[in-house]
């Protein structure tokens, strides 16, 4: 079953002063779905993240989110379309709790008095309901393991309820053991159909979680294959600029009929 | 006394159980747990305040051993007094150290108000009420200056506000250089800040009783809201015990303070000051606010804080009291003086006032703290200060013991930080 794409870029591009970041660039990203975006250094990644988190927008190029065009102008627009960014260095306030962190800039008051019984509460469902295993909600983040911080980061990005989320490398500090609870965490939200882009150089994370991937190199799209079907050669080469003919590898024809 | 109530420290990770099964827990398990998180506090590097309080004892009792005056009621009471300036002074650093910043200037701000009362009062006649509101207004709006210099032109704090310390120092000099020393009407407003007491024993029981049953009366409501909504809570025992400590205190407090001459009035404004600022840091959306970005700016950004204003705010706050702490000392003085104002630019009063903050377990690094802190540390300082002043200790050396302190608080801080680390570390390793 296909959805519509719930985000989709066309043509988005960037310069950094002497730099063209972004070239063109499309991406679609449906609900119930994660896509990884691959590529080398410098190949444009983080900029696309930024871009559609309202960071730093594009110079052109059009942003639909669900059939319509709209402007990311600022991390606050991104918010009120339902976009949810984690980004790697995971931006906690260390000395506050972990109820305190998942509320941070949205907690729950009456007249201005925190309710915290109330948070807490809540704080402890999230937990349970993703399956998060930390000592408990009320440890600060300081004391957690890197695997904990990451999960704490993540479930606080998804109390907005967000259509959208994009994480970025976020198993670049993970063990593995680690990894593989945060894959079930992805995997978990996925299947309430969340969009999910994922930025990853690895490419056992990509085949283990990710169900579609694009690849960028140079800030212009290089392919973008899906993950059932094409091998890990096939996606390096797009990163390395051994194949340079992205429409070759397009995944689905259905692609191609985007207007 | 941390920030975000308890901190339960379980034995490895495990998943957070849910409400059903906490219900269940015991008092023994209750009991477990707040031990685990006793152990665990004190692992992570936090200095609880049995530390300091064990240190005052030492203090009070190496004082009383060389001067048998020390711990009369008239001296103690002093102390209770005197340690109200510098106390709210340092209750405005610690809003400032929250959001890991620093305000030097708090010393010459004091004596800034301290003049601008005085020349407004005494020497244009404008009345007191008015002279009051106004220089604390000149603090508040000093600090908004500060602020606003180093959270719209990033310009460190430490600049701006060591600029300040001299800009305003010359200001308070330029305003009492016409008039040289001002006294100010012993009978008035500012100077009955201080002369003030409560005869009657009733008062100062009745404040004692009053805040023992507020704080009993908040924790049994707290612990059986927690307990209605399924969520771990302190034991009824632990409630009880730390409800004893606190009336034990209290009233040890106010009985020896009615052998003297009752309540002051300044130490009853500087135990509302530490509660009303303490329930809007750990209580309120606002104070939230200030502890995040102590703990981490770029995420407080990120979450939606506006980083600018919280910046801002917390100046004026330390300014503003700055300025009361200035009418407190020049109420105690009974003057405004060339000659203080030069000793404000000395930084005496700012350094007793980090001081206070830091001993009492304020951290320099940000988002670790409360102003209750304050009360201990002021104690600490202002009972070496007595001590030394009764022992008739030249100025000299009061400095150098002064600066000692300080020295030794912040690294005594500094050793915490670096427990914590460790522990965050050890612990960082996968589960």
């Amino acid at each position: 079953m296909i959805h519509p794409p719930v985000l989709a870029l066309r043509g988005i591009s960037k310069r950094f002063g002497g730099v063209q970041a972004l070239v063109d660039v499309d991406l679609k990203l449906r609900a119930g779905e994660v896509v990884a975006l691959a590529g080398d250094n410098g190949a444009g990644k983080s900029t696309l993240v930024k871009v559609v988190s309202g960071v730093s927008p594009a110079d052109r190029g059009v942003i639909e989110w669900e059939g319509r065009p709209v402007q990311i102008k600022r991390p606050h627009d991104a918010h009120s379309l339902g976009i949810a960014t984690v980004y790697q260095d995971l931006a906690m306030c260390d000395n506050l709790d972990v109820v305190g962190n998942l509320f941070l800039g949205r907690e729950i008051d009456r007249v201005g008095i925190l309710d915290e019984v109330e948070m807490e509460r809540r704080a402890r469902d999230l937990m349970r309901t993703l399956s998060i295993r930390i000592p408990d909600v009320r440890v600060p983040v300081a004391a957690l393991s890197a695997g904990q911080r990451q999960a704490v980061a993540i479930s606080r990005s998804l109390m907005a309820a967000p259509k959208v989320l994009l994480l970025d490398e976020p198993t670049a500090a993970l063990g593995v053991e680690q990894t593989s609870h945060l894959f079930d965490l992805i995997e978990e939200v996925r299947d309430r159909g969340m969009a999910i882009i994922l930025i990853s150089h690895n490419m056992g994370d990509i085949k283990a979680v990710a169900d579609r991937v694009a690849v960028l190199r140079l800030g212009r799209n290089n392919g973008l294959f899906d993950v059932s079907t094409v091998t890990q050669e096939q996606i390096i080469s797009a990163v390395t600029g051994a194949a340079d003919n992205a429409v070759a590898h397009r995944a689905r024809p259905d692609e191609e009929a985007w207007p | 006394m941390t920030g975000d109530g308890p901190h339960h420290d379980g034995p490895g990770a495990r998943p957070v159980t849910a409400g059903r099964e906490q219900r269940g827990r015991g008092w023994q398990e209750n009991l477990r747990g707040y031990a685990l998180e006793v152990r665990g506090s004190v692992r992570e590097g936090e200095r609880g305040p049995v530390l300091v309080i064990a240190g005052l004892i030492v203090i009070w009792c190496v004082f009383q051993a060389l001067d048998d005056k020390f711990l009369s009621p008239r001296n103690l009471s002093n102390i209770g007094v005197d340690i109200v300036g510098t106390g709210l002074v340092a209750v405005g650093i610690v809003f400032v150290l929250l959001i890991r910043e620093i305000d030097l200037s708090v010393g010459s701000v004091s004596g800034l108000a301290g003049a601008a009362f005085a020349v407004l009062n005494v020497n244009q006649g404008v009345p007191e009420w008015l002279a009051v509101i106004v220089a604390v207004a000149v603090g508040t709006a000093v600090g908004a200056f500060h602020g606003a210099f180093h959270a719209w032109l990033g310009v460190p704090a430490f600049v701006v506000t060591l600029a300040g310390l001299l800009i305003w120092n010359g200001l308070t000099l330029y305003l009492l250089g016409a008039s040289g020393t001002i006294n100010i009407d012993e009978e008035g407003l500012v100077a009955s800040l201080t002369s003030r007491h409560f005869g009657a024993d009733a008062v100062a029981y009745a404040v004692a009783a009053l805040g023992t049953a507020g704080y009993l009366l908040a924790a049994r409501r707290r612990r059986g809201r927690h307990r209605a909504a399924g969520m771990p809570y302190r034991p009824q025992g632990e409630i009880w015990l730390r409800t004893a400590l606190l009336a034990v205190a209290a009233f040890a407090a106010a009985y020896t303070l009615n052998r003297f001459q009752g309540l002051p009035l300044a130490l009853l404004i500087f135990l509302v000051v530490l509660v009303v600022s303490d329930y809007v840091l750990r209580r309120t959306r606002y104070g939230r606010r200030v502890y995040a970005l102590g703990g981490g700016v770029e995420a407080a950004r990120r979450a939606g804080i506006g980083v600018e204003r919280v910046r801002v705010a917390m100046f004026m706050v330390s300014g503003t009291l700055a300025a009361v702490g200035g009418l407190f000392v020049a109420s105690g003085l009974t003057s405004a003086s060339p000659t203080t104002a030069r000793a404000a630019g000395s930084g005496m009063l700012l350094i007793n006032a980090i001081a206070a903050a830091v001993i009492g377990g304020t951290s320099l690094f940000g988002g670790r703290g409360s102003p209750w802190s304050v009360l201990l540390g002021v104690l600490v300082i202002q009972s070496i200060a007595s001590g030394m002043a009764l022992l008739g200790v030249q100025d000299a050396v009061q400095f150098m013991i002064t600066g000692g302190v300080l020295l030794a608080a912040v690294a005594a801080d500094a050793l915490s930080r670096r427990a914590a680390a460790r522990s965050g570390r050890s612990r960082a390793t996968p589960t």
